[in-house]
């Protein structure tokens, strides 16, 4: 157990020591935010979609969440190479303790990060809201905000434990940079946190239920918006989206802690 | 203390350790000298359950490190060839955490950290972040942390590697001084000779990838008919240079400096 909260306290610490990098990473969401959600709000409104901030923000509230836990996972690379990684290495202690605390702190930080967006969307306008019929405004729901918060904690520990993974198996910067871009990008731009998952086009549907994010923004958007009537209804429903983050969370994180015990310097 | 028996490991077509064994008393300080890429630092992985042997036995106060691995991890210390601090934590935080991921009790810990960090003339930076620190503070900060859990063996794999002739110096005076008053037993690589001398019980000498001579410094030497451990080391292993490759490791810690320094 000591191992477990010493790692966790190690990501909080170092989080809330940089805060610059807290700004910093709440930079690109909040541009999202604000030149999507202004942007194309006219064109999303005439189309009768309704108000496309409120439908952007639960989308980059899970951005912002997805690059901060997958991030930390990957920050394994540092460690790497500044050599404390070999330190919790040869520590008496399960490695699997070790990965998991990692994990737990990186996905609490990005949980944190992802309160902040929330907090950055409600100043920019967007409110939860009951469900409602497309076009009438529906009524404010500040419980959503609660449960939102398990998915947010979802989606961030899905994610951290995949970076970990992704940490524990890359050891350059080259490998870091392909996987960003093959695999982070695509994950957010494949969710369906930018535009509806209706009507895509068959392949590009098959891939984005293939994509774990889809469901953690489901949820989220679900959550916040409840848009049963809306003309984007739930894509799926809140158990399925739950369960399956549940599922990949224990997937994610028996990998990354089978990959972790099994590296070697 | 240490016993290794036909330890050999193999990369791909590369031998790095070939069939080596060798015992280290309780106590005893013991060095392992050896030109660039003998294999030192990868014997030393793999009595540090770094790196899985190839073949061999391995024991560590009696645990083989690969089967009862928690046992025997908990019973030594190691300072690595590279840094492995948490430069974003301070001196302490760095103690701390090692502490508990070495199950020392809360009230013996603090205490502990206390009397290692004034010792190695840390206590005053305590509370400053590790990023700070001049190389041989971090190397003191090191070798005091491989202390902290009172190890029955500490592995020192070049320590002294970059540090001035003063730090050097001093820090040999604290681990000859814990190893006399802790009792810990010391395996050490380096390549200045003087040190090897100055505080190794007994010496071996590889080359690669195998020992080619074990024994007191007087005793290489008088095997040698040479008057000084560097003659015997030279007599031993032939003058030719080695070289070593560049790892990937090290790459990717240039492109990292340098990816800092942009910051």
């Amino acid at each position: 157990m000591g191992a477990i909260y010493i790692m966790w306290l190690r990501e909080v610490k170092r989080y809330f020591r940089s805060r610059a990098q807290v700004v910093v990473s709440l930079g690109q969401p909040t541009l999202y935010l604000l030149a999507l959600g202004f942007g194309f709000g006219p064109v999303f409104a005439k189309a009768g979609a309704g108000n496309y901030l409120q439908f952007i923000a639960p989308g980059v509230i899970g951005m912002t969440v997805l690059f901060s836990s997958i991030f930390s996972g990957m920050a394994m690379l540092w460690d790497r190479q500044f050599g404390f990684l070999k330190e919790t290495l040869v520590a008496p202690v399960p490695r699997l303790n070790i990965i998991l605390g990692r994990t737990l702190g990186g996905a609490t930080v990005a949980s944190l990060q992802g309160f902040l967006m929330l907090i950055v969307c409600l100043i920019a306008g967007f409110r939860p809201v009951h469900a409602h019929a497309a076009g009438t405004p529906g009524s404010h729901n500040w419980l959503a905000v609660p449960i939102a918060a398990i998915f947010i904690g979802m989606i961030a520990i899905v994610f951290a434990a995949l970076g970990a993974s992704v940490g524990s198996t890359i050891k350059d910067m080259q490998g870091f940079q392909v996987l960003m871009n093959f695999l982070v990008m695509p994950i957010f731009f494949l969710s369906g946190a930018l535009y509806p998952l209706k009507n895509l086009p068959k392949v590009l549907s098959w891939i984005t239920h293939g994509d774990p994010l889809t469901y953690g923004i489901d949820g989220l958007r679900g959550v916040l918006i409840g848009s049963w009537q809306f003309s984007f209804k739930w894509q799926f429903n809140f158990m399925l989206d739950l369960c399956l983050l549940l599922a990949l969370a224990a997937i994610f994180l028996s990998t990354s802690a089978w990959l972790f015990s099994r590296i070697e310097v | 203390m240490i016993r290794v028996e036909n330890l050999t490991k193999t990369f791909d077509q590369f031998t790095a350790v070939n069939d080596i064994t060798f015992q280290v008393d309780s106590g005893e300080i013991f060095a392992f000298l050896g030109p660039n890429g003998a294999g030192k630092t990868t014997t030393i992985k793999m009595l540090t359950t770094l790196l899985r042997p190839t073949a061999g036995r391995i024991q560590l106060d009696g645990f083989d490190p690969w089967v009862k691995q928690r046992e025997a991890r908990q019973r030594f210390g190691i300072v690595f060839q590279d840094p492995s601090l948490d430069n974003e934590q301070t001196a302490y935080e760095n103690m701390e955490l090692h502490g508990v991921l070495y199950h020392i009790p809360h009230r013996v810990r603090g205490e502990r950290i206390e009397q290692l960090l004034r010792l190695f003339e840390l206590w005053e930076r305590r509370n400053d972040y590790v990023k700070t620190f001049s190389g041989g503070m971090k190397r003191r900060l090191e070798i005091a942390r491989g202390f902290l859990h009172t190890p029955k063996i500490l592995f020192l794999d070049e320590p002294t590697l970059g540090l001035d002739p003063q730090s050097r110096n001093q820090l040999w005076t604290h681990v000859k001084a814990l190893n006399a008053k802790e009792k810990t037993t010391v395996f050490l690589t380096t390549h200045y000779m003087d040190e090897a001398d100055r505080v190794a019980h007994r010496i071996a000498i590889m080359d690669h990838g195998a020992i080619v001579a074990i024994g007191t410094s007087a005793e290489l030497r008088a095997r040698t008919n040479t008057d000084s451990l560097e003659g015997a080391f030279l007599a031993l292993t032939g003058t030719s240079l080695r070289d070593e490759a560049a790892s990937s490791t090290d790459a990717i810690r240039r492109f990292a400096q340098m990816w800092q320094q942009k910051r």
